[in-house]
């Protein structure tokens, strides 16, 4: 703000002493990032320096007992749960978004993003266990054994439905009220105005919200593994149990040792990687490169 | 032709308001179908013996007494190391550099990327760096501490808005008195910037409270009265992961303990939006 240089011109001691803490607490602050990945990078490199980078892909199967390290399907587990989540969420959000500016009359509209800002505060063992004892069962009824990729994707939905729809809600509040009189003024009817108005003006902020939801749908531990049944394998239905990278770390680190554990941190790096690169993305869309 | 459009017009219409009112309708019902069901199950089984009597029979019966008591010391723990280091870290960014300096931008970059780490991962570190390289072992601290990094970037952002919400003329005004900028932070800023430090640690708790993945390896799963903050604990959510998924016939206990994790966070989140509309606003405005 009147901060205009970095150097107080102050002739204050205390000033100096000041920045300097402020400075240190900063520094810390901001290096936490670079210790995570710094020992994360350390503890996963016995273990890529001995079997490679590759092996992690070739492997027969994932038993690092005997030594065989495949990751893929845990990779495939994380990605189908992914796609399947914020395809059903992001719809859904956007809706939501839409209903509490566009639709919902004022009485039903303030409730409505009361609730979502509550769903957004339920943590995830509680939909977990929520998934576990109610939507498991109810899938078992349907297409046993129950736990399965879409008990997974369901609860993820519910998860990340939030972020989304309060990111939409944030974007959609942005627009320009002369976009919209000038709409009205033309007799657009409503979602004409959406559709043709609203949406192309909101949509880095939307395209930002579908990022941040896919953050917290690759990062998602304990509600994913307490519905997804956990079996390593590539799922070829809906209905079959499977394991996401990040279940796997839960359900392995506590008895992991050597290679074993090793191979735990590299599938942590590989998530810090996915986590990286749609911060990335999230910047350059909210630099309103997506426009050029 | 106008009159055949008109139609066609009309009818998309129509279904777009059917998509965007059923889409609320299901969110709405979710929502209550999970609560209802927690409630339902939950209350009949919480009282005030419930809330203080020690874990028996792995959970099954008994109480969650010592398991809040963990809960609120790794709270104690993360907030203690968090909100200096965040306070901090905020004034920093706000008051003390621009928005072109490369530090500023690089520690902003950091904690946007932090922000985004999956909470397992930060059980990853939590467990290498605090219980293993500062030896710390399963514990307490070692959980705090790994919270504390964990809610950092949240605590920032919203103490940093805060800091950004008060009028320039503060600042101009302290600097014509000659006043030293240590003496303006602490007498004018940071009074003015309680409200946006308080939504933050508002919302930082509600974060820790909810974690569970970055405890499973750093606090530990011991369920007994903690006796020092090296002692391993085991938090609510920790307590109802384990109940519902490594103990058949956990369920009544997980659901109560469910129930008071949620009465807790919606409290929380309550006062967050309440603190965020009501007080951030008025004060701002009248002082």
């Amino acid at each position: 703000m009147t901060s205009s240089t970095n150097n107080t011109l102050s002739r204050w001691p205390t000033d100096r002493l000041l920045l300097w803490l402020l400075r240190g607490a900063a520094a810390i602050a901001g290096a936490i990032v670079l210790l995570i990945v710094a020992f994360l990078v350390m503890e996963a490199l016995p273990v890529l320096r001995h079997v490679g980078v590759a092996r992690f892909f070739t492997d027969p199967s994932w038993h690092p007992a005997e030594g065989f390290y495949n990751l893929t399907p845990m990779l495939w587990g994380t990605m189908f749960a992914m796609v399947g989540s914020v395809l059903i969420a992001t719809p859904l959000g956007i809706l939501s978004a839409v209903f509490c500016h566009y639709y919902a009359p004022p009485a039903i509209a303030r409730p409505y993003r009361r609730l979502i800002e509550l769903l957004a505060g339920i943590p995830s063992v509680v939909y977990g266990f929520w998934g576990l004892v109610v939507l498991v069962p109810l899938i078992g009824a349907i297409h046993p054994p129950g736990p399965s990729l879409l008990a997974g994707i369901v609860i993820l939905s519910i998860m990340i439905l939030p972020t989304i729809a309060l990111m939409a809600d944030a974007s959609l509040a942005n627009v320009p009220p002369q976009y919209l009189r000038g709409a009205a003024a033309l007799g657009l009817p409503r979602w004409a105005t959406l559709r043709g108005i609203v949406f192309p003006a909101a949509k880095s902020g939307l395209f930002t919200g579908v990022i941040l939801e896919t953050g917290r749908a690759v990062g998602e531990t304990m509600a994913i593994l307490m519905v997804c049944g956990n079996v390593v394998q590539t799922p070829h239905s809906l209905f079959d149990p499977m394991r996401t990278l990040t279940a796997n770390i839960a359900l392995e680190m506590a008895y992991a040792l050597g290679d074993h554990r090793a191979a735990l941190f590299v599938s942590g790096l590989v998530l810090v990687g996915m986590i990286a690169a749609l911060v990335a993305a999230a910047d350059w869309i909210s630099h309103g490169r997506i426009y050029g | 032709m106008g009159k055949a459009r008109g139609r066609h017009r009309g009818g998309r219409e129509g279904l777009a308001t059917t998509f965007v009112w059923s889409a609320a309708v299901l969110v709405t019902a979710t929502f209550c179908w999970l609560l209802g069901d927690i409630l339902w199950h939950g209350l009949s089984h919480l009282s005030w013996t419930f809330l203080t009597a020690p874990p028996r029979n792995a959970g099954r019966e008994g109480g969650i007494g010592p398991i809040l008591v963990s809960t609120a010391l790794i709270l104690g723990v993360c907030l203690g190391v968090a909100v200096p280091l965040g306070v901090g870290t905020a004034v920093l960014l706000a008051e003390f550099t621009t928005d072109a300096s490369l530090f500023g931008r690089l520690t902003r970059r950091s904690l946007d990327v932090l922000s985004g780490v999956p909470s397992i991962v930060f059980g990853l570190f939590g467990n290498v760096f605090f219980c293993k390289t500062l030896g710390l072992g399963f514990s307490i601290l070692s959980g705090g501490l790994t919270l504390a990094c964990m809610v950092l970037p949240i605590l920032i952002r919203s103490t940093e808005e805060g800091f950004r919400a008060v009028p320039a003329g503060y600042r101009l005004s302290a600097a014509a008195l000659g006043l030293s900028r240590t003496t303006t932070l602490f007498h004018l800023l940071l009074p003015a910037a309680v409200p946006g430090l308080l939504v933050g640690l508002v919302l930082g708790v509600g974060r820790a409270i909810a974690e569970t993945a970055a405890l499973i390896f750093t606090s530990g799963y011991v369920d007994r009265m903690p006796e020092s903050l090296l002692d391993s604990g085991r938090s609510l959510s920790i307590h109802i992961f384990d109940l519902s998924m490594n103990v058949s016939g956990g369920d009544t206990n997980a659901y109560a303990s469910a129930l008071v994790l949620v009465v807790v966070l919606l409290a929380i989140n309550r006062t967050a939006s309440w603190l965020a509309e009501h007080w951030l606003h008025r004060r701002i405005v009248t002082v």
